[in-house]
């Protein structure tokens, strides 16, 4: 008898917390908006558990390698996900910062980068290409 | 005449780098590194400075910063600075030179020895840089400068450039806009002196032979800045 009872009142704690979790209000949940189409360079749930670490990996590689390829660069994260409308990762409905808080994760990275997208699309002048110095 | 195979495809490569017609060519010859391609120690970037050329202007400062973000405070003593234009004057004749002063991009750089937790280092096409993800600002790099190119940022820096990260708490200086040399562009000093200055800097590749820093160092009188230290600086001045 006891052991059904143990499975019976595991069984209502399980459908009770899950139940809370879709209804609840009273948690702050974070504001995962994606505005743009398509998917991103890994799939959600690799990007949700590693991300920090792709980044410190491109961070290595670009400073003192200079391989600057976009696919896990932050400005890659940033050109993708800055909310339209502040135009900014951070903020209280940013990507990155309404993530974090909701984490509870200290994010230093837009101490030092720009947490605005390029503005090559805002019309700035693109750069001229090296001269040919042979002759 | 015999044409042997070696000379034949000789001739081929050469035409494929001749001039088709001015400023195109069939292969360009300066072409930027592919983003999956790291800096090779076959390069050393370098510059060229021709003191005679250089005005009493200041556009390479001002494209200096306009590239890296970098501005001020309106505190001189402590506001960061990436380039500046020195004035040397001969006490006796009363000769007075102006010229661009910034990181000298030494092949054996004493920043880079003294810095205690690997911050500050050389990549391997000779840039000198700040890793400053573990930049600890302790500024001995500054003080081991002899040059005094380098500046710590003592305030919170908003703003910055996407390509360029700049906070409070690290030690910075010129990057030889390595932003803009990974994409095959010029730094952008040399940009501005060739557009609007008066045309003093030459910007290349030290081991280039083909090039025309190499050429110009080769064959023109050019002197490094604090030669006894033997640091082998990247950058050369003329007319000093």
């Amino acid at each position: 008898m006891a052991p059904l009872v143990a499975a019976l009142v595991a069984l209502f704690a399980i459908a009770g917390l899950a139940g809370a979790a879709e209804s609840s209000t009273r948690v702050a949940r974070p504001a995962i908006k994606v505005e743009k189409a398509g998917a991103c360079v890994e799939p959600t749930d690799e990007m949700r558990r590693n991300h920090m670490n792709m980044l410190f990996q491109q961070r290595d590689q670009t400073v003192h390698l200079g391989l600057r390829s976009p696919r896990h660069s932050l400005k890659g994260c940033v050109d993708c996900h800055a909310n339209p409308a502040t135009g900014s990762v951070l903020g209280k409905d940013g990507f990155c910062e309404s993530c974090h808080a909701y984490a509870a994760v200290k994010i230093d990275c837009f101490e030092c980068h720009s947490s605005s997208p390029r503005r090559a699309a805002a019309g700035l002048e693109p750069i001229a290409p090296m001269k040919a110095t042979a002759q | 005449m015999s044409l042997d195979r070696r000379a034949f495809l000789g001739m081929g490569v050469a035409g494929a780098g001749a001039m088709l017609a001015p400023g195109l060519r069939l292969i360009e010859l300066a072409q930027a590194r592919s983003p999956e391609e790291a800096a090779s120690t076959l390069k050393r970037w370098g510059l060229l400075i021709d003191t005679v050329k250089c005005t009493d202007c200041e556009v390479c400062v001002t494209a200096c910063n306009e590239e890296n973000g970098v501005a001020g405070h309106g505190r001189p003593a402590t506001d960061p600075q990436w380039i500046r234009k020195a004035t040397l004057s001969d006490k006796r004749t009363g000769h007075v030179q102006s010229l661009p002063l910034m990181c000298q991009h030494c092949e054996d750089p004493p920043c880079v020895d003294v810095c205690p937790t690997g911050a500050s280092f050389k990549r391997a096409d000779g840039i000198v840089l700040v890793d400053k993800h573990t930049c600890i600002g302790c500024r001995y790099c500054v003080m081991a400068c002899p040059y005094g190119a380098r500046s710590f940022v003592h305030e919170a820096v908003t703003g910055q450039k996407p390509d360029v990260p700049r906070g409070k708490g690290t030690v910075e200086s010129c990057t030889l806009c390595v932003q803009r040399v990974d994409r095959g562009a010029t730094p952008a000093c040399v940009e501005a002196c060739d557009k609007d200055g008066g045309k003093a800097m030459v910007f290349g590749d030290l081991n280039d032979r083909a090039g025309e820093l190499n050429r110009r160092l080769r064959v023109e009188p050019s002197s490094a800045l604090r030669p006894e230290l033997s640091l082998d600086p990247a950058v050369r001045y003329q007319g000093l």
